[in-house]
């Protein structure tokens, strides 16, 4: 993924609820670096969701539909304290 | 120099429930409409919204809208403008229920009309007994508001430009505006926005304070556009707070934790509740509540590091009633304080969440200056200040306002844009061009300070000398502190001077408009020497002659700040409805 693409996904971060950006904030900054390009691809894909249906699969609330996705989604959730 | 100019009919800077209805109303008649948005349009921050939208509908029992309007002005601690709140209120059912048609999934009574729940202050036949009157999509207000309108955008072509920035207005010799400066994110391109009528539906700027429920994407772009562009803000001072926030975060606890037994402790562990409210201690009003905590922190008596919050204890409650009664808490503090409440207690400030003042307009969404209109200029929703709100916004008012004063002010648009000759005139320069410098000054800058030092350093100052309880010599130091920070802000420095996607760079952009929102904040609060709805000071206490602090023989008056020479002046509030009779001057009590 080049830098351009990079740095979009970083300003997708920023989300309309504040859950959302301090925890995707948190992830972005530690652990963005580290994801591998079909990780990235994945984090890319799971910022599509709407934020409301974002936040419930992030506080495990509800089951994102497309299981690829649960591996970068416990990975979130693992980033946090 | 020459920037590129691209025109419009039209052009909405914001895409929130405001931008979004406006811009229905004017791509329905047929009008060509550019919306610029920071953001996805479906994720600007109305998509937080949860509680509801309100309106005299009726539909559970008897509710008119005359006495939601005694509510508002009520609520408002009477600075709201009468005849705006009595045009809002009048047009609530019909907004509502054209959201209905537009496909807004509300819920329903078995009898498949909308139901209704109450809400705080909302209230039937003149203040007598609480009334259903908030309309609500679950829990998804505000969400699914959004989705209806902007698929209704889509169908009549409104063009939307997302991940655009906008950042300055345009305005001629005459002071008639134009149009936008705005760059485009992803290649920092710089391009005019020429239009025969603009728009500013930007939502607030709650970022100002250290702790705010807000969304980091408010930060108050179109209010430093305004300021920047000689147009004065009004009633700054008052912004709403909830007194449990997650210090540091700013996630928001509900009161449903006092209400199971939580109890607010400061560093000696004391339940300092007691002393402040014998009776209902943990369980006072949210006003109440806040103004005890403040003090606590003020006098030393606040917890951590810092002495900066006070705590909130469930730890003696039985897990079991926490896992199952309060389960949302427990995941907020875990992931945003860090600690289990189960075995500790949560650390908790007064936190923003609301601003009832911005850019003064009329109902018809006109920016108004010294009893003027600005010729092509409009704003609606949180940004604005109709007013509606007053001192203090009633829950459920503003996506209201954001539906009502969205379509008003399209409206106005719509008359304005169809009496204008035909071909725009000749673009302005002059504003341009500053525009444009203030973005090479941040390309330019060598050594400086860091963006978010610039950005803590007024939020903490907002935080301590201006927050829910305001003290006048903290103000007065307040004022003399945020002039220091602004000196940082026009010294910020960023490391990254790419071209694409330069988040550094609209972050720093940010603050630029954020301090303009700080100070005039703080300075319009350091003068207003009473207290009115949320702008509670120790200094103006509760006294016969005036009650709650309140002072209506010399501040029943809306504060105007002007950015040049932090100036203040001062406009009456419109006491006359449109149709009905004035709502007499009461003490606002529940
Ligand atoms: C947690 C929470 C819960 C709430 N619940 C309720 C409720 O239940 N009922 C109620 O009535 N109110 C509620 N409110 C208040 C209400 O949600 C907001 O006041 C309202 O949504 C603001 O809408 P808006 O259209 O004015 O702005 P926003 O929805 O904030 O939209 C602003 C838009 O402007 C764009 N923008 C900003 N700056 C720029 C720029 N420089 N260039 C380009 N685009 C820009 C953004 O991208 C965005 O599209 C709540 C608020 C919070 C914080």
């Amino acid at each position: 993924m080049d830098e351009v693409e990079l740095k979009r996904i970083v300003w997708r971060s920023r989300r309309g609820l504040l859950e959302l950006d301090l925890q995707l904030e948190r992830f972005v900054a530690e652990d963005l670096p580290q994801l591998t390009e079909p990780e990235l691809v994945l984090y890319r894909e799971l910022l599509q969701y709407p934020d409301n249906d974002l936040l419930d699969y992030l506080n495990g609330r509800s089951e994102c539909p497309n299981p690829r996705l649960w591996p970068i989604i416990a990975r979130i959730r693992a980033a946090q304290r | 120099m020459s920037v590129p100019v691209r025109k419009f009919d039209a052009v909405i800077v914001g895409a929130g429930g405001a931008g979004l209805r406006a811009a229905l109303q004017l791509s329905e008649a047929g009008l060509k409409t550019a919306v610029l948005s920071k953001v996805f349009p479906t994720r600007s921050h109305t998509v937080a919204a949860q509680g509801g939208v309100s309106a005299s509908l009726g539909n559970s029992e008897p509710d008119h809208w005359h006495w939601h309007m005694y509510d508002t002005v009520k609520g408002s601690d009477w600075l709201g403008d009468q005849d705006a709140i009595e045009f809002m209120c009048r047009e609530a059912p019909n907004v509502v229920v054209e959201l209905e048609h537009f496909g807004m999934p509300f819920d329903r009574n078995a009898d498949g009309t909308i139901y209704q729940r109450p809400f705080g202050g909302h209230m039937s036949n003149f203040g007598e007994k609480p009334v259903r009157r908030a309309c609500a999509a679950a829990d998804r207000t505000g969400h699914a508001m959004l989705h209806a309108l902007y698929q209704r955008n889509v169908r009549a072509n409104t063009q939307f430009f997302v991940e655009w920035m906008a950042l300055d207005l345009v305005r001629d010799a005459d002071g008639n505006v134009q149009g936008v400066v705005a760059m485009e994110m992803e290649t920092s391109e710089i391009y005019v926005f020429q239009a025969k009528a603009t728009l500013f539906a930007t939502g607030g700027a709650g970022r100002i304070f250290a702790s705010s429920t807000n969304a980091f994407i408010n930060t108050g772009d179109g209010l430093g556009m305004a300021a920047r562009a000689g147009i004065p803000l009004e009633d700054m001072e008052f912004w709403q707070f909830h007194p449990t926030g997650v210090a540091g975060a700013g996630v928001l606890i509900t009161e449903g934790v006092r209400g199971e037994g939580g109890i607010l402790r400061n560093s000696s562990g004391e339940r300092f509740m007691e002393r402040y409210a014998p009776n209902a201690k943990d369980l006072a009003s949210r006003d109440v509540v806040s103004r005890a905590m403040v003090t606590e922190i003020n006098e030393g008596r606040g917890c951590g590091p810092n002495k900066d919050h006070v705590l909130l204890d469930i730890t003696h409650l039985d897990p079991e009633v926490i896992k199952s009664k309060l389960p949302g808490i427990r995941e907020i503090s875990i992931k945003f304080a860090g600690v289990d409440p189960i075995k500790a207690p949560i650390p908790v400030v007064p936190t923003c969440h609301y601003q009832m003042g911005g850019i003064p307009t009329n109902y018809r969404g006109e920016v108004v200056v010294d009893g003027n209109v600005v010729s092509g200029f409009y704003a609606a929703g949180e940004v604005a200040c109709a007013s509606v709100h007053g001192a203090n916004r009633l829950g459920t008012n503003s996506l209201l306002d954001l539906l009502v004063f969205g379509k008003s002010s399209g409206n106005s648009m719509i008359d304005f844009i169809k009496t204008a000759p035909k071909d725009l005139p000749e673009l302005a320069q002059a504003d341009v061009e500053r525009s444009v410098a203030r973005v090479e000054a941040l390309n330019t800058r060598a050594g400086g300070v860091e963006v978010n030092d610039a950005r803590s350093a007024m939020q903490a100052t907002m935080q301590k000398h201006c927050g829910v309880f305001r003290f006048k010599d903290m103000l007065a130091d307040g004022v003399a502190k945020i002039l220091e920070v602004e000196k940082l802000v026009q010294n910020m420095v960023i490391g990254d001077k790419s071209k694409t996607f330069n988040t550094a760079r609209l972050e720093a952009l940010e603050v630029e408009n954020l301090i303009e929102v700080a100070k005039a904040t703080m300075i319009s609060a350091n003068a207003r020497t009473e207290s009115r709805g949320a702008h509670v000071r120790d200094d103006a206490a509760d006294t016969p002659q005036n009650p709650n602090g309140r002072d209506d023989e010399n501040w029943l008056k809306h504060t105007l700040w002007y950015r040049a020479g932090n100036q203040l002046g001062y406009k009456p509030v419109t006491m006359k409805p449109l149709s009905v009779e004035t709502i007499a001057l009461k003490t606002r009590s529940y």
